[in-house]
């Protein structure tokens, strides 16, 4: 196997453009990991789709069966965790492009921890829920779990990519000639985030409503 | 001296630089370069043969049904037998056939079309060949088991719910579409970073050729239309294995929520099947008319106005639901629309052909044939828009007549079609004509025969899928006829199977450009080298073979260090609009990391449907860790080479090394001076 299998851009051709600096078009794999995140998002919209549609096809009470409205203190501090979790990623992408590999180190590891402390609250969440209903209750709990379920899973993998970007920053391997997966892994990792509003405004907020 | 022609221009090039070029594109041989190879070419021809081969299996399931049905009370087939085979017919043909079929088109020739040497993602389009070929195991292996899907290729709940269901046949639809889901998904990212980023420079939007368009409308069609259906694949399974209440009404569920979720892909996913092979026609139409297309810039609107109609369009498959009588007529008004652009394009090939010199090869046979049979199955999808007809024939041999009009007629025939036009670039080899004539006549009568007779038995109130039919109800001619069409369809596609076979034996050598093709796959070698072109063209028109800028630019690049790219495993990326060169691009090469997460990936879903959910886990966790490996950053060899650092050292070194030296001779001889 001869592949290096990188992505590097290994000299600009053409014309040198009047400002002296090699032109930044968008990669393939910047495109790549834009239209994963489309498809992506187009899953969590037919999941909350479904939400919607199956709550407004529903005579009498929602949630239906006696399930309580959702508690709300806890999932607003799941959502503070996880918004403030894109900062030091942003911070992160900021460093490596710099080629300041301790401030991408602190970075990943601020981003991680947030998040893992999100999934971490997430847990002790469904231990109460599921003393109260679970996903074979009724459609409801099947709702609720199979959607906060899936986004966990998001945040699963999101964590996944973090600590494989972690890895290859602690190799050495991710610099300022190296910076492209650190911007794809944060472009996935704010997409996990931003998703996370949507399920709280649908399975938190708007039973409330 | 200026460059008459694409074999002249494809001459010139390889002479001037397709040695240099070959260094770093080796030709593989031998089982591991098989499994090992991301060469979109190979790649393209193995999906090509593979879905063909699900075709011929997916055909022959109809031939049994067409057996059952020829007379009335046929006892051929069981029920249960026949539920299975129905329901393997149709979703093999659309998702192992149809959308695989076209997308080895795409692999094949979209870098060709494009005046690049490989996809965006090679590795990627390997891993997208495995996962398709191995979900086609899963739905096709089933049937030896007895235990296929029998639930219909749209898989109504409550009929597919564990209730009525309790089988594994319906897991095995529900996660073998969600393991498809995966490899499709894969390949049109695939197809629209292609696109948007390799395009030969001068390659503007509005000089891509049709079908590269066509793709990729298809592809951004399946980026969205897939995850409705893999939400309600996901929930079907779930509710299945374990106990969720999305389709159970007893439990709150809602039945009709599958539907819309179903039909939300499932009617884009008719032009994700037609709009491929629109373009293989939007290709061989003007080539044999002997002028460019007419209306370039229309019929691409046409294509993206039909994409973006057909997701506003999918209750006209619910019109018998029971929904609300205003959104049967919302969405019956929005179906007539279609017909705006579709009559576009109609038009504009039958103006390409009334304007230009028609030649009768067999590729534009089966184009013209699809021009008559596609129309055909127009009318009646018009037919069926509105509602109180479509209340009438709904769930009869009507909607099977249409949809076989519209699929077979607006798939197979350009597909079959783009198979005798592309294979002499494919095998490097040419096709009996007579064959190729025989074939078209025959599929064309057999066709017609198996399926005009259902819009009569379907108007005669035959309901679709019944495993059997009393006689004295006025429907045995039909079906007899039918039946009859069905082998005759079955003699003209072994006809077809025979023609290209033969050719591989005995047919003439191709050139480079057998027909006076005019998009650039024609200025390649027949097949094409691995590095595709030796010189990367500049394009100057929509039909860069007939003209002169784009020609002589294959001997103008020659001399240009960026147009040739001999440095490496190299290929240009140019930017997004207007494919101005930005960097030139170190590709992978081959590589078992992409066959291996396949691998893992259908032991994982294997384990999933076994209820072995420790190898489910397990074979999970061994995907990740290759994927790691897979993206794991490493240097190119030209950076290894030149680190930075590294490189100035050694240079200082040796400099200085070389200087010393240089100081000890003088040295020497002066004091060899000074002695004498």
């Amino acid at each position: 196997m001869t592949a290096t299998g990188e992505w590097v851009p290994i000299r600009p051709v053409g014309p040198a453009p009047p400002h002296g600096k090699p032109p930044s078009g968008r990669t393939p794999a910047w495109w790549g990991m834009v239209l994963f995140i489309t498809t992506e998002a187009t899953i969590f919209a037919c999941l909350l789709g479904s939400y919607f549609y199956i709550r407004f096809s529903t005579a009498g009470p929602w949630p239906p069966g006696g399930i309580k409205d959702p508690e709300l203190s806890k999932p607003l501090i799941m959502t503070v965790l996880l918004l403030s979790s894109s900062g030091p990623m942003v911070w992160a992408d900021l460093a490596v492009r710099r080629g300041r590999t301790a401030q991408l180190r602190a970075g990943l590891a601020s981003t991680l921890a947030l998040g893992a402390a999100f999934l971490g609250l997430q847990a002790t969440e469904y231990a109460t829920k599921l003393g109260e209903f679970v996903w074979s209750t009724n459609v409801y709990g099947s709702l609720f779990y199979v959607i906060t379920g899936f986004h966990g899973l998001h945040v699963i993998v999101g964590l996944v990519m973090l600590v494989f970007a972690t890895i290859a920053a602690l190799a050495g391997k991710l610099g300022s000639r190296h910076h492209e997966r650190v911007r794809l892994v944060a472009f996935y990792w704010h997409f996990v985030d931003a998703v996370w509003i949507t399920i709280l405004f649908t399975i938190y907020l708007s039973p409330h409503l | 001296m200026s460059i008459d022609n694409a074999t002249h221009a494809y001459g010139v090039a390889e002479e001037t630089a397709g040695g240099r070029v070959g260094r770093h594109w080796p030709e593989e041989h031998g089982l591991r370069a098989w499994v090992t190879t991301v060469d979109h070419k190979r790649i393209g021809r193995r999906y090509l043969v593979t879905a063909a081969v699900f075709f011929a299996l997916a055909g022959l399931d109809a031939t049994a049904l067409r057996t059952q049905l020829i007379t009335p009370n046929g006892e051929l087939l069981t029920p249960e037998a026949y539920n299975q085979l129905f329901t393997l017919h149709g979703t093999a043909m659309i998702f192992l056939f149809a959308t695989p079929m076209s997308f080895g088109f795409g692999n094949f020739l979209l870098p060709l079309m494009l005046g690049t040497r490989d996809m965006a993602f090679p590795r990627l389009n390997a891993f997208t060949y495995w996962v398709f070929t191995f979900a086609g195991v899963i739905l096709f292996a089933s049937l030896l088991f007895g235990r296929a899907p029998n639930g219909g290729w749209f898989a109504y709940v409550p009929l597919t719910g564990p209730k009525y269901q309790p089988g594994i046949n319906m897991d095995v639809y529900s996660l073998g579409l969600l393991f498809l889901g995966v490899s499709t998904t894969s390949g049109s990212i695939n197809f629209i970073a292609t696109a948007l980023k390799l395009r030969a420079p001068g390659m503007t939007l509005n000089r891509v050729p049709i079908f590269v368009w066509a793709l990729v409308v298809t592809a951004f069609l399946l980026i969205f239309a897939l995850p409705p259906l893999n939400t309600a694949n996901a929930m079907l399974f779930l509710d299945r294995r374990f106990g969720t209440r999305f389709f159970q009404p007893e439990a709150g569920g809602d039945v009709v929520l599958w539907q819309h979720l179903f039909w939300l892909f499932g009617h884009p996913d008719v032009y994700i099947i037609v709009l491929p092979a629109l373009g293989i026609v939007s290709a061989i139409i003007p080539v044999f008319s002997r002028r460019p297309i007419m209306a370039y810039p229309l019929l691409v609107l046409a294509m993206v106005a039909v994409g973006i109609i057909s997701f506003g369009v999918w209750v006209h498959h619910m019109f018998a639901v029971g929904l609300p009588q205003l959104s049967l007529t919302f969405f019956s008004a929005a179906s007539m629309i279609v017909t705006v652009p579709s009559g576009i394009q109609m038009f504009a090939w039958l103006g390409t052909m009334l304007t230009g010199r028609v030649v009768l090869g067999v590729p534009m046979l089966w184009a013209m044939g699809f021009l008559v049979v596609f129309v055909t199955g127009g009318v009646t999808g018009v037919m069926f828009g509105i509602v109180p007809f479509d209340q009438q024939v709904t769930d009869s041999y009507f909607v099977v007549a249409h949809f076989h009009y519209v699929l077979f007629g607006g798939a197979v025939f350009p597909l079959i079609g783009g198979v005798f036009y592309w294979w002499p670039k494919m095998t490097g080899r040419l096709t009996g004509v007579r064959g190729g004539r025989w074939s078209f006549w025959l599929v064309f009568a057999g066709f017609n025969l198996t399926f005009f007779p259902m819009h009569i038995s379907g108007l005669l109130g035959m309901p679709r899928r019944v495993y059997t039919y009393p006689g004295g109800l006025d429907w045995d001619l039909w079906n007899l006829l039918s039946s009859l069409g069905a082998y005759l369809l079955l003699a003209g596609l072994l006809v077809t199977l025979g023609t290209f076979a033969h050719s591989l034996w005995k047919g003439g050598q191709a050139p480079p450009d057998p027909w006076g093709g005019e998009t650039l796959e024609w200025a390649t070698a027949s097949p094409p080298h691995p590095y595709n072109f030796p010189v990367i063209p500049t394009v100057h028109s929509v039909h860069p073979l007939w003209d002169q800028g784009s020609l002589d630019s294959f001997a103008e690049g020659a001399r240009s260090r960026d147009r040739v790219l001999a440095e490496g495993h190299e290929l240009l990326v140019t930017s997004e609009l207007d494919a101005e060169p930005e960097v030139a691009l170190e590709m992978p090469e081959h590589t078992p990391v992409p066959f291996v997460t396949a691998v893992s990936l259908f032991l994982a879903v294997l384990g999933l449907l076994l209820g072995v959910y420790v190898l489910a886990v397990a074979a999970g966790v061994v995907a990740v860790l290759v994927i790691g490996r897979w993206l794991w950053p490493r240097w190119s060899r030209r950076e290894a080479g030149h680190a930075p650092g590294e490189k100035a050292r050694e240079t200082a070194e040796q400099d200085a090394a070389a200087e010393r030296e240089a100081e000890k001779k003088t040295e020497k001889a002066g004091e060899k001076g000074a002695g004498a």
